[in-house]
């Protein structure tokens, strides 16, 4: 055996060793977690892991994400050509070579083009740090510039070099037969050629490099952020099949443990999730807390999630609680209070990640822990929660208020059997002076359509949707079972909404107490009237101006609900709203999700404030929304911001508007 | 030493309305809801359960169904729960009621000095304030009433040192123990019951005192023993509001007139 085999073999399988303890330590820990069934549905899995790990598909939504699915596919093929390199190490009478000379052709040409695609990605990747800069790509903790981003990007371009080096040497050399199916390292050996005394050194220092930096790679990768090449792939498999609109129920039983306040009590997957960060800086770009100055940055909250499992990896082992809180003071691997009750659920986040990490729901977690097992919360809360439980809204206001909206017209009540629709008018809805000329104006709908609906009037409660986003899940499933023994004994199958947020939880979290119901958001019953010929608007009403819509968090992204709503204001007033830069799947949320409606905003700017600003770019005369909270806080936001000209609109009340003007 | 804080189950008056023909409360649907008044008296002896590792007992004189009264209690943290219910007790003014809560009070004496008994400052349904200052009364408490800072709870000195909130300014004032406080919103922010005391609550023992507990003289206590009767409830006429400003020009300085006005009624604190 040559020497440099010797050397070779020592140092690939010293590699090999290393990185299989490495990556033991380090994923032995992801079993520290809590059960969570995620190989349910194999095919679909595997279509997704396609879909989002090999097409990169939410990668290549952003625009840089085309140099990320170049770099990724090179990777994927000249795994090929590293692995012939180290194979061919240890044993130098193995080789492509051996492959049909077509095949081997085939393969040589796309390791050459690929390695010089790569190197220009490399280098697109280095100014993007370096001069563009992008503001999302640094956190507190999480840097974009730090010595590990560089030291992965200059081993990615090292070992291209090596390889135009190495096979550049060969073909000056003349013992390359297939030299002219590599057209890159046909240049490099063109070059040598003309320097013939560099070859062997230029051969010598190529192939060394490369096996260095393989080595290196091989060690490094399961410590560095670069681990995501191995975790991502999966991840995307394990990834949530349907949107994580809801979240788990808890057992209450004595002895029982509330939410997540150590580490261990995340899911397996939620660590998994954690290991599998590429910190690009997506999520972070895309919260509404973030953007406007405050505690919470979900990249970093996934970040503190890994730090802090390494940081009491020792103490775990031993069958302890590590020291380092979960939930503490500011530092790394640590997060703080503020920043968990900064999260509006919106989901933007979750809809950022290009690896299907859910960030939102840890956070949820983290609450329920603060609430049920620690009791602290902002201040604020306590009312709302009070009110909730002892009154069944968040205002505290007597229950037998709930039907005062109906003074104004002729309202039935619901009756199994005789009535189709509940009309579940929500809180907002009931109570909120502004909500309910929207709930007339949807009754004024509805009965123009001939829809057969009815209300349960005082009996009506809450649904509970602040308590489950603010962690009060025990507060939340008492209400949840009163509703759904309500619903049960009174019949009801097919549901009105007027709030998204009473839509999702009664579509989506009701569900988990075995109550299926049949419930349309307004928007989505009144946009299948008009198409069906119930509604018709003849006389187009250009009286609002230029609309702007707003997409409300629990319609479009948590719900999907993105056309019917538009459909509306096209309907009534012949042409199609404007949009904000962000909207549909991408929208900004309005600060009111999760609960956020019942707390102060002290710190940075306000999310509405932001929001209207965005809103207002488009230049509108009138904002159309689709859910009571962002109907206070648009409304809020423009009064702030000196545009009260600007009107806010349900977008009901602008087809209702239109019918009543039909009827004039 | 034992803490006793006394609370009630009160009809939740925001829901309340006064049957016109009968002039009585209409209570039926009417949810019950433990007086917020109460819910701050709980908090701070809590309060000082926590600081001195006293025990703390609630009672409360009501319906078999005030038993959910206690148990919320129980969640927040008391250590015993009782509950003083007795057919003979119903109908009471504040004065008949003072008398059984006092009595309660001695006999819980008599296992375990009471150091400090903590009431609300009044309930929301009959709004009296007389019930604390009438148990003070009976046991020869100090009493210290619209309690909303204590400042110092000197156990071996016996004596206590609390700040008390008057109409438009605040005292001072000490006294020895042992005490009975009633007290404002403005003492502290109640506690919110976590999950795993709301779930030891609901097993929790709710003790049931009757009159052969408490052998009081049945002429005195209940409807026999109230000399208040209510010739008639109303709800007053609301007093015509008051434009300040002209509703259009200078929108600040009006809202510094509500501000004033508000602080002057003291429905604003600073």
């Amino acid at each position: 055996m040559m020497p440099q085999t010797v050397i070779f073999t020592t140092l690939l399988v010293a590699s090999l060793l290393f990185f299989c303890w490495s990556v033991y330590r380090r994923f032995s820990l992801v079993y520290f977690g809590q059960p969570e069934d995620r190989l349910d549905q194999p095919a679909r899995r595997l279509s997704e892991m396609f879909l989002y790990a090999f097409g990169q598909l939410r990668v290549l939504r952003k625009p840089f994400g085309l140099n990320h699915f170049v770099i990724f596919w090179s990777f994927v093929i000249l795994a090929l050509a590293n692995g012939e390199f180290l194979v061919n190490g240890v044993f130098p009478s193995v080789s492509l070579a051996l492959l049909p000379e077509g095949v081997h052709r085939v393969l040589l040409f796309a390791f050459d083009v690929v390695s010089l695609l790569t190197l220009f990605a490399i280098a697109f990747s280095f100014i993007r740090r370096l001069v563009v800069k992008p503001p999302y790509l640094d956190s507190l903790y999480v840097k974009g510039r730090s010595p590990e981003a560089f030291a992965i990007l200059s081993f990615i371009a090292l070992l291209m070099l090596a390889y135009f080096g190495l096979h550049g040497a060969l073909i000056a050399l003349q013992t390359e037969g297939n030299s002219s199916a590599m057209p890159v390292s046909s240049l490099v050996g063109a070059w040598l050629g003309q320097h013939p005394s560099l070859i062997p050194t230029v051969y010598l220092v190529s192939w060394w490099v490369h096996a260095f930096v393989l080595f290196a790679f091989i060690c490094f990768l399961p410590h560095s952020k670069h681990m995501h090449i191995l975790t991502a792939i999966p991840n995307c498999y394990f990834g949530a099949l349907t949107w994580p609109a809801t979240q788990p129920r808890e057992k209450f039983e004595k002895g029982a443990v509330y939410g997540v306040g150590a580490v261990e009590r995340f899911t397996w997957k939620d660590l998994f999730d954690s290991f599998s960060c590429t910190e690009c800086g997506r999520c972070q770009a895309a919260c509404p807390a973030t953007n406007t100055g405050k505690a919470l940055n979900p990249r970093q909250v996934v970040h503190a999630i890994k730090t802090n499992l390494m940081e009491n990896s020792h103490a775990l082992r031993e069958g302890r609680s590590g020291t380092l809180p979960l939930i503490g003071d500011e530092g790394e691997g640590t997060n703080t209070e503020e920043a968990i009750w900064a999260c509006t659920t919106c989901g933007a986040c979750i809809e950022a990640c290009p690896v299907l990490i859910e960030q939102m729901p840890k956070i949820v977690k983290m609450r329920r822990h603060l609430v049920e097992t620690e009791s602290r919360f902002p201040e604020e809360l306590l009312n709302l929660f009070e009110n909730m439980e002892q009154r069944s809204n968040p205002w505290g206001i007597a229950p037998g208020e709930r039907a005062k909206w109906v003074s104004t017209l002729p309202v039935q009540p619901f009756v199994a059997g005789e009535t189709e629709y509940l009309l579940y008018v929500g809180c907002a809805g009931s109570f909120d002076s502004r909500a309910k000329q929207v709930t007339v104006a949807l009754a004024t709908v509805l009965n123009a359509a001939g829809i057969s609906w009815g209300i349960l009037g005082k009996d009506e409660k809450c649904c509970g949707d602040s308590l489950r986003r603010l962690g009060n899940e025990y507060l939340f499933e008492k209400m949840a079972l009163e509703n759904v023994e309500i619903f049960r004994e009174r019949g009801v199958t097919k549901v009105i909404t007027l709030c998204p947020h009473c839509l999702t939880t009664l579509k989506n979290d009701y569900r988990q107490y075995g109550l299926e119901l049949e419930v349309v958001h307004q928007s989505e019953l009144i946009a299948e009237l008009i198409r069906s010929g119930r509604i018709k608007l003849d006389r187009k009403d250009d009286s609002l101006g230029r609309i702007a819509y707003h997409d409300p968090c629990y319609l479009g992204r948590h719900n999907d609900i993105f056309d019917a709503p538009r459909t509306l204001v096209e309907a009534a007033t012949g042409t199609a709203a404007v949009e904000a830069e962000r909207h549909g799947r991408n929208s900004f949320c309005c600060g009111a999700g999760g609960g956020r409606m019942w707390m102060e905003e002290f710190t940075g700017e306000r999310v509405n404030h932001a929001r209207v600003d965005e809103l207002l770019a488009q230049k509108p005369d009138t904002i159309c929304v689709a859910c009571p909270y962002c109907m206070t806080m648009v409304e809020d936001g423009l009064k702030d911001k000196g545009a009260g000209q600007v009107r806010v609109k349900d977008v009901v009340e602008v087809l209702a508007e239109g019918l009543l003007r039909k009827n004039a | 030493m034992l803490v006793v804080v006394c609370v009630k189950q009160v009809p939740d008056t925001t829901q309340v309305q006064i049957d016109p023909v009968t002039n009585t409360l209409i209570r039926e649907g009417v949810p019950f809801i433990v007086n917020p008044y109460d819910t701050h008296a709980v908090e701070q002896a809590l309060r000082f359960k926590d600081r001195f590792g006293c025990r703390v007992a609630a009672i409360s004189m009501g319906p078999p169904n005030a038993e959910a009264t206690l148990r919320k209690a129980l969640a927040q943290g008391v250590d015993r729960a009782v509950l003083l219910s007795d057919r003979t007790f119903g109908g009471a003014d504040t004065l008949a009621t003072s008398k059984v809560l006092a009595a309660a009070i001695e006999k819980l004496a008599q296992e375990e000095e009471v150091g400090v008994v903590i009431c609300g400052k009044q309930t929301i349904d009959g709004d009296t304030a007389q019930v604390g200052p009438g148990i003070a009364t009976r046991l020869h408490f100090s009493q210290l009433t619209l309690v909303d800072r204590v400042d110092e709870l000197d156990l071996s000195a016996k004596k206590i040192r609390v700040s008390r909130k008057l109409e438009g300014r605040h005292e001072h004032v000490e006294a020895p123990l042992p005490v009975l406080l009633t007290v404002v919103r403005e003492l502290n922010r109640p506690r919110y019951p976590t999950v795993a005391m709301r779930l030891e609550s609901a097993d929790a023992q709710v003790e049931v005192w009757d009159n052969k507990v408490l052998q009081l003289d049945a002429n005195g206590i209940g409807l026999k023993g109230s000399p208040t009767w209510v010739s008639r409830i109303f709800s007053p006429e609301r007093a015509k509001g008051e434009m300040l400003g002209d509703g259009v020009h200078d929108p600040e300085g009006a809202a510094q007139l509500l501000i004033d006005k508000m602080l002057e009624k003291d429905l604003l604190a600073l």
